[in-house]
């Protein structure tokens, strides 16, 4: 759990980045290489007419912006990051109503790449909406953000 | 035996234009990230325009890495739809209430190849497999230079069930 600063903190992160804050994010928690994020459902992301499913592209950009951030906040790192590459597997429609929340782990850094495993849920947290794996570039503490 | 005279262009290009139209409409996160559709005969190229609310690195400034994804994502769909469409369109069997659901995305990888600037972009797709269920697709975008890209990525989709020919 994060107390109210570090609350302010993290979702000061998401308020600086405009799309972030166009989808809706909210941060619900980050520190030591993980970061989990939500995103509330919302009309406006659907990309299915048929079915109100949101759009593919719209979790991604979730998927993203938490590895991102869990990059960002490793312990070993100057705090700034770029996506490499980003692979995402879609496992099963996210449910329509439903927020998604998505948990990023930075689970290995060399001196320049992070490596990132993140994963998205919706209400049923036994079954995963999606799940990601990243490479992230990667900057040690003490080297020029 | 005379061939039949080919129909007036204008009405042709109505015809396309109004399927492409009716497939990007449908979709509302495609209006929310401001992505549009041109037509060449059947290529498409897909344009983002430069908005704020693209905006990843407010320092920089850079397109966010989700942003770049759900555009290829987005181009990729619509050629998908786009090609499945086509042979309908042209046999003059679909109009704006009949189409096909969308492909579903199995998985889908971007690969950054340089920061996205604040400046429209654009992506064109190409099928590099199209079967009855699976289908694989590439997708390139680029700003400035059309042979500098900035990303690339390439899904795999399952296929819409197409609803039996009508006339047999």
């Amino acid at each position: 759990m994060t107390d109210g600063t570090e609350a302010q903190v993290a979702q000061q992160f998401i308020t600086a980045l405009p799309h972030a804050r166009a989808l809706g994010m909210r941060m619900l928690s980050i520190g030591n290489g993980a970061a989990e994020i939500e995103m509330p459902y919302d009309e406006r992301l659907i990309g299915d007419p048929v079915t109100g499913v949101i759009h593919g592209g719209a979790v991604s950009a979730l998927m993203d912006t938490c590895g991102g951030a869990a990059v960002m906040c490793h312990p070993e790192g100057n705090g700034s990051t770029a996506t490499i590459d980003l692979r995402i597997d879609y496992m099963r429609a996210a449910t329509p109503g439903q927020t998604i929340r998505a948990r990023a782990t930075c689970y290995h850094v060399t001196r320049n790449v992070a490596f990132v495993r993140a994963e998205a849920m919706d209400e049923d947290s036994d079954n995963p909406v999606a799940a990601a794996t990243g490479a992230f570039t990667f900057e040690r503490k003490g080297t020029k953000a | 035996m005379k061939r039949p005279r080919p129909e007036p262009v204008q009405v042709i290009k109505q015809r396309r234009d109004g399927a492409l139209a009716a497939l990007v409409g449908n979709v509302p996160y495609i209006r929310f990230m401001g992505i549009q559709f041109e037509r060449r005969g059947d290529e498409l190229t897909a344009i983002m325009p430069y908005s704020e609310m693209l905006i990843g690195n407010p320092i920089l400034p850079a397109i966010h890495g989700g942003a770049t994804a759900a555009f290829l994502e987005v181009t990729a769909i619509i050629e998908l739809s786009w090609a499945i469409l086509w042979p309908e369109i042209e046999a003059g069997r679909m109009d704006a209430d009949t189409l096909p659901r969308l492909p579903r995305t199995v998985d889908f990888t971007v690969d950054y190849l340089r920061s996205g600037l604040p400046r429209d972009a654009y992506a064109r797709a190409r099928i590099n497999r199209s079967g009855r269920r699976y289908a694989s697709v590439h997708v390139e975008a680029w700003q400035d230079n059309r042979a500098r890209l900035f990303a690339q990525g390439t899904g795999h989709f399952i296929m819409p069930d197409l609803a039996a020919p009508r006339d047999g």
